[in-house]
């Protein structure tokens, strides 16, 4: 037996890509798809072959410079979490329409039940819109054999991949058997400038193209060996039958159904082989459709079969419709009871997360909310990271969180309407990601707005990787056009509450945009490399 | 054999360690195992836990399902309570009794040790005090490991102390010696129960 490594599902995709001879991973930080860039990183391989692995500014910027790979004749991946393909969709989208040179992968690690995010989006769809190949892997061990199949399959149909993962196979580790190592591809840059110049002219001709391959990704996913029927002999009549997605397939496993005599078709790669979904209802009185995500199988199935056939799933309450899947609820589904012999004791508290102690958020909600308190109309547009739990007790200090950058726009926005004053708290990272044209709108619009970049010097809440701004952001700030006198920096400790109070008061009562930079490294990343120098030491 | 375990805890406490530690053991052993893990926001001092499933024979879901764990392993008692559900009839719970008060409404201490006495298998020590008695204190979750390793059955104790030399190895001799320490203190702490 070869040698087994025990890896996450997210470590099992990295390794699995620099073993199918990735030249270069493009990424921004975002649960769950985080530890991929980072296993790439430290690998002692990745760093021989010289990979490139440094972190973009944001999925947009990363989509983009993959795809510049691939036109250059190299392997290219792409990570981010599900949100991160509404960043990425004109370039993702627009992908699909150049088609590619050197293989390209698209990871999407999708969080059902949302741990980490603000929505559960489902990527298949994004997959689906710009008519791509998707694959979904069930294990860690699928995971990383995908890698090497994606890129195969990536540079014969001259197609980017769409590959979809969950939290629950991302953030899993398990025992995982590896293959050979193939070598990166030669610089080979394409010459085919007219499948590269999106003119409509070029356009039409290219999608036409694309419409004309979806027969023979149909094709592919049919023969897939990752698309397979298990139990099914087309003699007999069955009760019923069960299409399983990605991990939805080991929950499927896990309620027993070789035991119970239950027809599985496994779905790990799209389009949906039709041909096999139709053999398998024809001998099951109904199907089930067991797919983590929305309902992205059992709306294109009814599609397949007769409007008669009866489908199951999350649109017919026999999965709940919200919410990641479990073996409990999948369980359920096919027709197991839950047994239960001890209850959760009413002891038992809820404990949200919290802002670190001494965490420099912390001063800065302090500081933010006894100036806020003089202005009974005040309201503070908050944004994504870890000052998040700034809405959260003790501080209860924000007003919004709605995606990467809002909190500069929509104080903007709101200030527009009569908001007064209209504050906005944003992090580093959130600030170069997307805050950055925000500003540049306000600045040209005069906007009666306070601008708080909450600086920790790290991208936090992802676990401290760099954040592209570090010491650029009062450049940035003037370079847009905010006035240098209105470009305040301050240290967030107790100690300096008086000056900030201040500080904040008299950028409240200037009428136009200014940017305060409250500035002190997250006490995790601090106390990290304080123990490193330790370890170094002895 | 299968073995499911919770672990469960508080961000911070050191309950991947544990997992950490387990898992290396039950590779060694070419045992299969799949171990589900919390990262991201609830890090931040929030309720972590993480399910760690080890068998002979191939496991499918990475998540235990209700009733169905064999242990609850927590570094604390409340947290200890949160997963219940999921433990089986004959299931052992073997967790710190020190709480960890990071919220306003903690329950009190008294109806936090009736709830854990009423259970038909539980182990627990006050395993914070007893790390700083040793002038450990950072190694409370290897003594929680020490106090479990009879009831985790798939792996010995002996595999469990040799993969904590493995899996601290790169930190030095001290760190290692300090941590087999700290795991035969749980172990001899439960040895007559």
């Amino acid at each position: 037996m070869a040698e087994k490594k025990l890896l996450l599902g997210d470590e099992a995709i990295a390794l699995g890509a620099i073993h199918a001879g990735i030249s270069g991973v493009y990424a921004y930080p975002g649960t769950p798809s985080t530890e991929i860039t980072e296993f790439i990183q430290k690998n002692p391989l990745a760093k021989e072959r010289k990979l490139h692995s440094t972190w973009c500014t944001n999925e947009k910027t990363a989509m983009e410079a993959a795809l510049g790979m691939s036109y250059a004749g190299k392997r290219a991946l792409v990570c981010m979490k599900h949100v991160g393909m509404n960043v990425a969709a004109d370039a993702f989208v627009n992908s699909a329409i150049t088609g590619v040179n050197g293989g390209l992968v698209v990871l999407a690690a999708d969080d059902p039940s949302m741990h980490s995010s603000q929505n559960e989006q489902d990527s298949r769809f994004y997959g689906k819109f710009a008519m791509l190949p998707i694959l979904e892997p069930s294990s860690q061990q699928e995971a990383y054999d995908m890698m090497g199949y994606a890129y195969t399959l990536s540079e014969k149909m001259k197609l980017p991949v769409l590959m979809r993962v969950v939290t629950r196979l991302a953030h899993s580790r398990a025992g995982v058997e590896v293959a050979d190592i193939r070598e990166e591809n030669q610089l080979k840059p394409d010459h085919e400038r007219a499948h590269w110049v999106l003119l409509p002219g070029n356009a039409r001709k290219q999608y036409l193209d694309l419409v004309e391959k979806q027969e023979e990704l149909e094709e592919s996913s049919s023969k897939s060996p990752y698309n397979y029927v298990e139990g099914l002999n087309p003699e007999y009549d069955y009760e019923f039958g069960v299409i399983a997605c990605g991990i939805g397939y080991n929950y499927v496993k896990e309620a027993d159904t070789d035991g119970c005599h239950i027809p599985v078709l496994k779905i790990s790669q799209y389009p949906l082989p039709a041909e096999e979904i139709r053999t398998m209802a024809e001998c099951c009185g109904h199907v089930l459709v067991v797919e983590d995500g929305q309902p992205f199988v059992e709306e294109q199935v009814k599609a397949i079969l007769s409007s008669d056939y009866e489908i199951k799933g999350r649109l017919t309450g026999t999965l709940p419709r919200t919410g990641e899947l479990t073996p409990d609820n999948v369980g359920e589904a096919i027709g197991w009871g839950v047994k239960r012999p001890f209850g959760k004791p009413q002891v038992v508290m809820p404990r949200p997360p919290a802002l670190c102690q001494g965490c420099g958020h912390r001063d800065m909600y302090d500081a933010l909310n006894k100036v806020a308190a003089e202005y009974p109309d005040a309201r503070i547009f908050g944004d994504i990271g870890c000052y998040t739990l700034g809405a959260l007790p003790p501080f209860r200090a924000i007003d919004s969180c709605v995606d990467m950058g809002a909190s500069i726009t929509m104080a903007k926005g709101a200030s527009d309407a009569g908001v007064f004053p209209a504050i906005a708290v944003i992090g580093d990272s959130t600030f170069t990601h997307s805050g950055m044209t925000g500003l540049l709108d306000a600045v040209n619009d005069h906007a009666n707005i306070t601008v708080v970049i909450s600086d920790n010097l790290t991208t936090a809440m992802t676990g401290g990787q760099d954040s592209a701004g570090t010491n650029k952001f009062e450049a940035i700030c003037l370079g847009l056009g905010v006035e240098p006198e209105h470009v305040r920096v301050v240290v967030p400790l107790p100690k300096n509450m008086e000056e900030i109070t201040r500080i904040i008061r008299e950028e409240i009562e200037y009428k136009g945009v200014s940017v305060i930079i409250p500035r002190r490294e997250c006490i995790q990343t601090l106390n990290r490399k304080l123990r490193q120098k330790k370890a170094d030491k002895a | 054999m299968r073995k499911d375990i919770i672990l469960s805890g508080v961000g911070g406490q050191g309950i991947l360690t544990i997992a950490t530690i387990i898992g290396e053991a039950a590779t060694a052993e070419g045992i299969n195992l799949k171990q589900a893990e919390v990262h991201g926001m609830s890090q931040r001092g929030g309720d972590v836990q993480s399910n760690l499933r080890l068998s002979d024979e191939t496991i499918y879901s990475d998540l235990i399902a209700q009733g169905e764990a064999d242990l609850i392993i927590s570094m604390e008692p409340m947290e200890a309570l949160r997963y219940l559900p999921y433990l089986q009839e004959e299931g052992w719970v073997i967790t710190s009794a020190n709480p960890f008060k990071n919220i306003p409404d903690y329950p009190e201490d008294v109806d936090l040790m009736r709830a854990l006495e009423s259970l038909p298998h539980v182990v627990k020590l006050e395993i914070e005090d007893m790390a700083k008695e040793n002038s450990m204190p950072k190694c409370a979750n290897v003594i929680l490991l020490g106090m479990a390793a009879k009831y985790i059955e798939i792996v010995s104790p002996e595999q469990l102390r040799e993969s904590i030399g493995r899996v601290f190895a790169a930190k030095g001799e001290k760190i290692v010696e300090m941590n087999q320490k700290a795991f035969d203190i749980g172990l001899n702490a439960v040895k007559n129960w």
